[in-house]
């Protein structure tokens, strides 16, 4: 079992080696990469969006319900809400949310292309397909951020929506809140765990699709390992990066 | 012209290929047939350098696979065209992109001079109206068609098909091996077919490789098939009722 998954690790160590070697020629990978944004990065937008904005509020409405005590300023409520969309929220769990839907995109659509030869169709005609494949998903992830700070935006903006308009904070309030005891460093560390992630998420769905064996049944089941893998990988890399820069 | 010597390859303690040498001229379509399992698809994908045999040699014009290094394996392979059993046509790309990608890929043509050299493709497939066509919207002889146009596309100097018929009707399976015949001697390319289709064999067969158990058990040309008193040949080639009376009248026939 231990041998299997040390093997795996080499294997996945060896495919990323291979993604930055033999490149695809420029006017080729331009289209590909354009295409990868649209698929990975625009097709998000919508659900990003959709899930910040309430989740934001969600967080911004048990905060208040939870201040009982009167001594407890109302503006901690837009302080929470900060903290929580931007050090934990958006970087990592959207990045979760992104492993089921982008990542489960990636692998089915690789292993798809697997179990029906494409991939053999480009390695004898003599292409690096891991490069043609994988290269352009990773640099469409370079825009990543923009997701998680459009994620970060609407989840702050949910929660000043919630509070105000639910009467738990007046704007004022809530707007102090969001300034009270800012670092600039979360920002940073934020967004160094959301390029941690992209790369994550680029990879190793991509990984589980490119080295899938069987047929139509088995890219469905490659497709949910390949979402556990990815939400492992993100859960320690978050833990690591979390202890390494905050701590 | 591509030629094999003493190929063996094994999986885990299972020997599939035992020693196979054989010569696969250029301008002739060479068929390699055999029972399931007999070792056929390890074969040509040892031809085509998805599998490394650990004994022998494949020599494409003098070439010798195994003692290429990468950049010269590279540039091999874009000499090679391959028909996938299943096609294996790229599903986010139109007909004409398919069959344009090795070129796009590969050469430094002008997009105006793909198009032309696509067109002129299509048209020897014989595929109309098809171009802007995605290959779910099309139907499964077309799709081979897509994909022998672009193997062919590049000009490749060695054509290998994996079961190129599989699926098809009768008539489209001839229409698809006629193709592939025509090619193969207008463009004076080594073609090799790994089928089942016996009606392949009778068709397009000028050379015939027969393997049994990895080992090759006979070869020979689709007249000299006919005559062969090799008892695995002739059990496999004509088990059906109607290949035997087909058999039977052509040797009436060659007596006369």
């Amino acid at each position: 079992m231990l041998i299997r998954y040390l093997s795996q690790i080499g294997r996945y160590f060896i495919m990323l080696k291979e993604v930055f070697s033999k490149p695809t020629k420029w006017s080729m990978m331009k289209q590909l990469i354009l295409k990868e944004i649209d698929d990975l990065i625009i097709d998000s937008l919508g659900i990003v969006s959709f899930i910040s904005f309430f989740v934001g509020g969600v967080v911004a409405i048990q905060t208040a319900l939870n201040l009982t005590n009167p001594l407890i300023p109302k503006y901690l409520i837009g302080f929470a809400t900060r903290q929580s969309v931007v050090l934990e929220f958006a970087p990592t769990f959207i990045s979760i949310i992104m492993a089921g839907k982008m990542g489960s995109f990636i692998t089915s659509s690789i292993g798809t292309m697997r179990v029906t030869e494409q991939i053999d169709a480009l390695e004898v005609m003599g292409v690096n397909a891991v490069n043609y494949l994988v290269f352009p998903k990773i640099i469409a992830l370079l825009l990543y951020p923009f997701v998680i700070s459009l994620s970060m935006f609407l989840g702050i903006l949910g929660g000043w929506i919630a509070a105000v308009y639910g009467g738990f904070a007046s704007s004022p309030e809530f707007i102090t809140g969001l300034q009270e005891d800012f670092i600039p460093f979360h920002i940073a560390y934020a967004f160094i765990k959301t390029i941690s992630f992209a790369m994550i998420l680029a990879t190793i769905p991509s990984f589980h699709g490119f080295y899938m064996k069987g047929g139509a049944l088995e890219v469905g089941k490659a497709s949910t390992v390949s979402f556990v893998w990815t939400s492992v990988v993100i859960i320690l890399v978050n833990y690591i990066l979390t202890q390494l820069l905050l701590s | 012209m591509i030629e094999v010597k003493n190929l063996e390859k094994t999986f885990g303690d299972q020997k599939v290929l035992k020693g196979i040498s054989t010569l696969f001229e250029a301008g002739k379509t060479n068929l390699i047939i055999g029972q399931s399992g007999s070792g056929k698809t390890v074969f040509l994908k040892s031809l085509l350098g998805i599998h490394t045999p650990e004994v022998g040699t494949i020599s494409f014009d003098g070439r010798i696979y195994s003692e290429l290094d990468k950049d010269e394996k590279r540039e091999l392979r874009t000499e090679i065209g391959m028909v996938f059993q299943g096609s294996a046509l790229f599903d986010s790309m139109t007909v004409e992109e398919n069959v344009g990608f090795p070129l796009k890929m590969f050469t430094n043509k002008t997009t105006e001079e793909i198009k032309e050299r696509v067109n002129i493709v299509i048209n020897r497939v014989n595929l109309v109206d098809a171009n802007h066509k995605k290959p779910s919207e099309i139907s499964g002889g077309m799709q081979k068609r897509v994909a022998i146009a672009r193997a062919i596309v590049n000009n490749p100097k060695y054509l290998f098909c994996d079961e190129p018929n599989s699926g098809l009707d009768p008539k489209t399976a001839i229409v698809i091996d006629n193709l592939i015949q025509e090619i193969t001697e207008e463009y004076n390319i080594t073609t090799v077919i790994n089928t089942h289709d016996m009606n392949s064999v009778m068709e397009i067969g000028e050379k015939i490789v027969f393997l049994k158990n990895g080992l090759l058990e006979w070869e020979g040309s689709k007249r000299e098939i006919f005559k062969t008193d090799n008892a695995a040949v002739t059990d496999f080639v004509y088990s059906s009722e109607l290949f035997k009376k087909v058999r039977k009248m052509y040797l009436e026939e060659d007596n006369l």
